[in-house]
């Protein structure tokens, strides 16, 4: 299953202000990996992400997503194969409907209705969200919220999840289930975060962000715990393993 | 500031009723919108110095309040609180239409008050239906019906998208309105370059939001076009409603049930 | 100023009705001719822009009163017409349900005062013709000032001429333009400031946001004269049309066909809707300085309307008072034993 891999080789990104984003960055990711992405503010976490589903094109470099290349005449498959969680659920969820959001993503697959409305309940089963169905989002709680994007996303049957801090503004219980949530999966998982805690749960594998270059790559339980390498990078070790 | 914290939580409360699980609730949203089109029709269509034959017609916003479980006293202080300016209209009726028109026991009444109180009863009725359809019926419903009555693509979900930011925006603008507040020390009003600045800064916050929104609609494959599903389906209780209602509204402008009741009586 | 359901007539209120749905409808093909994607989400935040910007309230210079942003202006200058348009209406039609601003039938009318002027009369002719990309802070204060004005005024105008045409308000049309213009003379200079305010501030804090926004404008091109005013006449020519489908065969055709069906025959002449409206209008209007003229002019009325309600007996309005405040029990008795019945399932 060649599907699920991102590849990436020398990629460069600049923005039109001039800021250098993202300068020479490698890696791959293979099927099944959960993948931790670390660094500081500004190392160039989300440009990254905006280049897995080619909302943003490498201005030198190549982007492998599943077999394909990654240019413009791809991007409608990267974006089938790749599903995106954002930072904000308020910016994802812009349906007036909790079921209306998650169907959205189908609909556009050009599924005939019955398949979108199957596909969406199942989705919304997955993350524990089916009460909520025909609740507009703006009377869901944050951590209902998340859920539900994170539904908006399984719904479109993406082989690779990528998440821009998911945990971001939610309570501890609601972390905790995410946590659990995630741990269930069996996509492809990249998650970028600030919540160190939450990368050392979930993902195998890590890769420190800084300069828009990868500073380092390999097991989680090793780069998390190796203080030096994370002090480097503006980074700190893990809230669990700080107290002992 | 307030009169913003007083309107958020007026849309916010009306929002919250919309979802509640009655019978009125559960009708289609179609039949509803089209009944209530046909009831302010209907109430606007009398002459202007109908009276009696009004009165008949409170079954309907009664009828939904109650049905709707909906507190008639939050639709009634809503009503209070709205639109001066039809007041401020009728309230010279009786300036300029001062001709006798009844004459009940020696007190003269001149068309321009029969008009006045005419007018105060048709907002009323009209104002109440309209207000009570959006707390029976969930917006996106409402708006669902529409795009089914075919009004075009583009303005139901105009529609959508300003439903579902109008809140997520008016706790944005909330945060920067107590953040400037926290620094005047209580003035309630703001100086037009206070206010300006304040508007700036949420139009820009906003189009830099849209472009996350955008990013994210690319995300789930969006190119171009929204498309929606049809979910709502007209039932038996939808279509008996409907008929039920419609007839009444047709018997009530044409028969003066309160003078013949009142004939009956006396 | 908000038009209410209370004061039209059905046939203004759906001719207007028939209006603005023909301009929503001539919109939504010209953006989906022309669509920058990316409008679309940027089309419904600022709908929510505006709303959230009218919660705010500000202080008038030197009056202390408070006032807040209409909208329309600011719309079309970001967005340009046709995607303001559909902008304002939406928010006018969120307005009319959740704010009770006006009425569902109202609606209509509020979309054309509110939307069809600052969007394709006042922008393309006034402020797109005198701001060019270049234009100085100080001019773009000036012509949205003057576009502000012109936008409040038709609007206000219009609120004058529905009223009027609908018949249900006493007021003559020299009083209510009287008391209308002025007022929105100072409501549009504000919005025009504030319109010119917000633009200027984002233009020297953040050029690119205009700029990116502008892109999208770009797509529904500028319109030229030739097209407005063709739209213009397309639309009045619809529009009278309606209007004079329902007025032909009676004085006020919907309300003719509606009495027709239900019987009612005791319409008096002087409150038949629009042809009488207008005379009544003409009258008033061109004898309003003379006050013995006008004086002549109410007596006449007043035997019109003596004919038209030939003395009502005593009797009857006894009966119709009590037949009225029986109704008015029974249906609150309905409506407590809805809700009596609803607590004891519960």
């Amino acid at each position: 299953m060649s599907h699920h891999i991102i590849d990436f080789k020398d990629v460069h990104f600049t923005y039109p202000d001039g800021t250098k984003a993202l300068d020479g960055i490698s890696f791959r990711i293979t099927h099944g990996e959960s993948v931790g992405i670390v660094g500081a503010n500004g190392a160039g976490k989300s440009t990254l992400i905006s280049h897995m589903n080619g909302y943003l094109l490498p201005a030198k470099g190549t982007i492998i997503i599943g077999d394909m290349h990654l240019n413009k005449s791809t991007i409608n498959n990267a974006r089938k194969t790749v599903g995106v969680v954002f930072q904000n659920p308020d910016d994802q969820l812009f349906m007036p409907t909790v079921f209306d959001d998650v169907a959205f993503g189908p609909l556009n697959l050009g599924m005939t209705e019955e398949r979108v409305v199957e596909r969406s309940n199942e989705a919304l089963n997955t993350v524990g969200c089916s009460h909520l169905k025909d609740k507009p989002p703006h009377h869901l709680s944050m951590g209902q919220k998340r859920a539900v994007t994170i539904a908006g996303v399984i719904a479109m049957q993406s082989d690779i999840l990528v998440m821009d801090e998911p945990a971001a503004s939610l309570d501890p219980k609601s972390r905790r289930q995410l946590i659990n949530l995630l741990k269930e999966f069996r996509h492809t998982k990249i998650i970028a975060s600030h919540d160190l805690d939450l990368i050392m749960d979930v993902c195998e594998r890590c890769l420190v962000i800084s300069d828009g270059k990868v500073a380092a790559d390999g097991a989680t339980g090793e780069l998390l715990t190796n203080e030096q390498l994370l002090e480097e990078n503006n980074l700190e070790l893990p809230l669990s393993l700080q107290n002992r | 500031m307030l009169n913003f914290d007083k309107e958020y939580f007026n849309i916010g409360y009306l929002d919250t009723l919309a979802y509640k699980n009655t019978f009125v609730h559960r009708l289609d949203p179609r039949v509803k919108l089209v009944t209530t089109i046909v009831f302010v029709f209907m109430v606007v269509s009398f002459p202007k110095y109908e009276l009696s034959k009004l009165i008949p017609f409170f079954i309907f916003p009664v009828f939904m309040s109650a049905a709707g479980e909906i507190p008639a006293r939050f639709i009634l202080k809503k009503l209070l609180f709205v639109s001066p300016f039809v007041f401020f209209v009728a309230i010279f009726n009786p300036v300029f239409d001062t001709a006798a028109m009844y004459n009940l026991y020696g007190i003269k009444f001149s068309g321009g008050w029969v008009s006045c109180i005419s007018i105060m009863i048709r907002f009323t009725l009209t104002i109440s239906s309209a207000l009570l359809l959006v707390a029976t019926t969930s917006f996106p419903g409402v708006c669902r019906a529409l795009e089914r009555l075919y009004v075009p693509k583009v303005f139901v979900v105009q529609l959508f998208f300003l439903y579902r930011y109008l809140f997520v925006l008016a706790e944005e603008t909330m945060r920067i309105v107590r953040a400037i507040n926290m620094r005047t020390f209580g003035r309630k009003k703001y100086g037009l370059k206070i206010f300006i600045s304040t508007i700036g800064l949420l139009f820009m916050k906003t189009v830099e939001r849209s472009e996350r929104i955008y990013h994210s609609m690319c995300s789930r494959g969006f190119n171009g076009e929204i498309r929606l599903l049809k979910m709502d389906k007209t039932g038996f209780a939808d279509i008996v409603f409907a008929v039920t209602a419609i007839a009444l509204f047709i018997i009530f402008r044409r028969y003066d049930i309160a003078r013949i009741l009142g004939e009956l009586a006396l | 100023m908000h038009m209410s359901d209370a004061l039209l007539s059905p046939a203004v209120g759906g001719a207007f009705w028939a209006g603005a749905l023909g301009v929503i409808a001539y919109c939504a093909r010209k953006l989906k001719q022309k669509i920058d994607e990316k409008i679309i989400p940027l089309m419904g935040v600022l709908g929510a822009f505006i709303f959230a910007a009218q919660m705010i309230n500000f202080t008038i210079p030197g009056t202390g009163s408070s006032g807040h942003l209409g909208g329309g202006m600011i719309l079309a200058v970001i967005l340009g017409p046709y995607a303001a348009f559909i902008v304002m209406a939406s928010v006018l039609s969120i307005q009319a349900l959740f704010f009770a601003d006006g009425g569902l039938l109202a609606l209509g009318c509020n979309i054309w005062n509110l939307g069809i002027y600052p969007c394709f009369i006042v922008f393309p002719l006034i402020y797109n013709t005198l701001v060019q990309a270049g234009s100085s802070p100080k001019r773009i204060v000036v012509v949205s000032m003057i576009s502000g004005v012109a936008a409040l005024q038709l609007g206000a105008f219009s609120v004058v001429i529905e009223t009027l045409l609908s018949g249900r308000s006493e007021l003559p049309f020299g009083t209510f333009i009287y008391m209308m213009l002025p007022i929105h003379l100072a409501i549009g200079l504000m919005e025009g400031f504030i319109t010119a305010g917000v633009i200027n501030f984002v233009r020297s804090a953040r050029p690119e946001i205009l700029e990116s926004v502008s892109v999208s404008k770009d797509l529904s091109p500028g319109i030229s004269l030739k097209n407005v005013l063709a739209g213009f006449l397309i639309l009045s020519v619809v529009t009278g049309g309606a209007l004079s489908w329902f007025a032909s065969s009676n004085p006020d055709g919907l309300e003719w066909a509606i009495e027709k069906v239900f019987g009612t025959s005791e319409l008096s002449e002087h409150e038949k809707g629009i042809a009488p409206a207008l005379k009544h209008v003409q009258n008033k209007t061109s004898f309003l300085p003379n006050y013995s003229f006008k004086h002549g002019d109410d007596a006449s009325e007043k035997e019109k309307s003596k004919e038209a309600w030939p003395n009502i007996a005593i009797g009857t309005s006894v009966s119709g008072i009590a037949g009225a405040i029986m109704v008015a029990g029974l249906i609150l008795l309905c409506g407590l034993g809805i809700k009596f019945v609803k607590i004891k399932r519960d």
